[in-house]
């Protein structure tokens, strides 16, 4: 067994929810409420359960990008939920994330080439333009976009060529580690299918880990080696992929089984 | 010209955008239409030409010389492309009313969704009776647990589905005659997912609503659509009934992708994709 990359420890994300005219704290949203799991180097966990779960929010504690009330995070062997700005600045090229919600995620005053250029002119200083221009092409192409599209602008293009750009730009710093919040959800099946073999290639090129957050359960179980059941803020079942569709523990987790539409 | 069994008739549609380095001929004068109190799903590769199909319906694209609509299209007696904007705008929410691709672009992030569903209730219904209790009820119906405790949260502070869910919410606030739902479940566990498609299912019921859905999910054609249109670079290569298409696809293109679905339980090392050379 490879070693362990990601260790997420007894996580509780809660956020206050205000009322009345005051905007007092009336109430909490426990949205993850004492998760833990481990994701092994160059493997990938699924994560599915209910919208509203806290899938989302797991994913964007991992990048410092949620509120965690408590519990640590250890990427590689060092805790980041207490890192400083600092010194967590490294992780923020090597930990990627592919966002849900495409248009909110990408700049609508930049065009696409300068939209996955930023990230490499941050973390890759010294890369001249030309290179960055043959990256980005490159990375385009491995999303079957064509090459003119790094002129326009983000609202010029259909939901799931958005979505791609946001791949591009997540894959364009050579991450080790991705987190996929229904990276693929948007894409018709055929380039569904083109993307996730791109990201079993990179990931048996380049060592990838990825925690790939999807409710289409036959894409989770394709790509995932284990995978864990969220609900109501926790992880109610956790084991190896074909395990947990087989033979699934839980009433929730058979239930969703159960739920998905038949051909 | 109007056939009275069709609620929605598209004649040679065809939608360009002009860009700086050549224009997109996003839909090349397609023609199809939608019989009343009928579901009509439209599949097909990702840019074909679906959502902007869609938003031609009431002109929610770009105005000339950004974009370049022609064609005819055909609701209630009036062919919309040639409504003036402020004809339109009565067209909008009762007559068609929409739930959008991506949450993001048509929520309000200013306000609360309590609020912006309420408005769309006062907007479109004439006697709407206790609005808050209504608001209530369609978060409910939607599947938002403690509809109550979310009355007053800002789009930010919900999920990507939540999100959805509140889109579907509003547009069935409107009560519309016709629903154009782009990808309403993309976003969406199978178990809301359905929760969601029943819903519609009853409401067409109930209302004699229609509905166009696009959507790339065929466990949902198929459970849930009556007619089935498949897209290609901007033109219709397949249309038919839900069954035929699925079983006996005519295309290259549907049987390829038709040979794409992931299915639960298969085993393979990789996805099927399509080859592009050998459909076109
Ligand atoms: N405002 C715009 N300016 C220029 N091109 C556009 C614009 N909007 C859409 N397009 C182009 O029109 C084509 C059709 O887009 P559309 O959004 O209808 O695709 P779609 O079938 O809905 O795809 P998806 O499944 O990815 O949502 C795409 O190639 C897209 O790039
Ligand atoms: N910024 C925020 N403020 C308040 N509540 C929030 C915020 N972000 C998330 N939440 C709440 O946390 C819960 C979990 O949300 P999250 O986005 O993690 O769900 P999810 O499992 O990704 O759902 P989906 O499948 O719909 O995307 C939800 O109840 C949501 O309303
Ligand atoms: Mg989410
Ligand atoms: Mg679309």
């Amino acid at each position: 067994m490879s070693e362990v990359l990601l260790q997420v420890k007894n996580l509780k994300v809660h956020f206050p929810v205000k009322g009345g005219v005051l905007g007092r704290v009336v109430d909490t949203i426990r949205a993850v409420d004492d998760v833990s799991f481990e994701i092994h180097k160059c493997k990938t966990l699924g994560l599915v359960g209910e919208s509203g779960s806290g899938k989302t929010t797991v994913g964007r504690s991992i990048l410092k990008l949620a509120p965690v009330t408590q519990g640590e995070i250890y990427y590689d062997g060092k805790e980041i939920v207490s890192m400083q700005k600092r010194p967590f600045f490294p992780y923020r090229k090597k930990i990627q994330m592919i966002f849900q919600d495409p248009f909110n995620s990408l700049n609508p005053r930049m065009k696409v080439e300068d939209i996955i250029s930023e990230p490499l002119e941050i973390h890759f200083k010294k890369m001249s333009r030309l290179d960055r221009q043959k990256r980005i092409f490159n990375l385009l192409d491995k999303v079957e976009l064509s090459k003119d599209s790094m002129m326009r602008y983000p609202h010029e293009f259909s939901g799931g060529q958005r979505q791609r750009i946001g791949i591009a730009r997540a894959l364009a710093v050579e991450p080790d580690f991705i987190v996929c919040d229904e990276a693929v959800s948007a894409l018709d099946v055929s380039v569904q299918a083109q993307v996730v073999n791109l990201l079993q290639d990179l990931q048996a090129e380049l060592g990838l880990t990825y925690l790939f957050i999807a409710h289409d359960l036959a894409v989770v179980q394709h790509i995932s080696d284990s995978i864990a059941v969220m609900n109501k803020g926790k992880i109610v079942e956790q084991g190896p992929s074909d395990e947990i569709c087989q033979n699934p523990k839980q009433a929730y987790t058979q239930n969703l089984l159960d739920a998905a539409p038949i051909l | 010209m109007k056939n009275s069994s069709e609620i929605l008739e598209v004649q040679q549609l065809s939608i360009q955008f002009k860009g700086r380095r050549g224009n997109v001929d996003a839909v090349k004068g397609i023609s199809f239409s939608v019989p009343y109190g009928k579901t009509l799903a439209v599949v097909g590769e990702s840019g074909s030409g679906k959502s902007v199909t869609a938003m031609a319906c009431t002109q929610l694209l770009p105005k000339p010389p950004i974009c370049e609509v022609s064609g005819e299209i055909w609701f209630e007696g009036r062919n919309l492309l040639a409504l003036s904007e402020e004809e339109i705008r009565t067209v909008r929410g009762s007559g068609i009313a929409y739930i959008f691709q991506e949450p993001s672009t048509s929520l309000n992030p200013v306000y609360t969704i309590g609020f912006q569903i309420a408005e769309a209730i006062h907007l479109h219904i004439k006697n709407p009776g206790d609005v808050h209790l209504r608001v209530i009820e369609l978060l409910d119906l939607v599947g938002i647990r403690d509809p109550e405790k979310r009355f007053g949260a800002y789009p930010h502070e919900l999920s990507g589905g939540m999100q959805q869910r509140v889109m579907i919410a509003i547009a069935l606030a409107c009560e519309p005659k016709l629903l154009i739902a782009d990808e309403p479940t993309t976003a969406l566990d199978v178990t809301i997912q359905k929760q969601i498609m029943d819903l519609l299912l009853d409401l067409k019921r109930k209302l004699k609503m229609s509905i166009i859905l696009i959507t790339h999910n065929f466990g949902i054609v198929n459970g849930f659509a009556d007619e089935v249109m498949v897209l290609f670079r901007g033109e219709v290569v397949e249309f038919g009934s839900v069954k035929d298409v699925l079983k006996t696809p005519r295309h290259p293109y549907t049987k390829a992708l038709i040979g794409c679905i992931p299915r639960l339980n298969q085993k393979k090392r990789r996805l099927t994709t399509i080859d592009h050379e050998i459909v076109s």
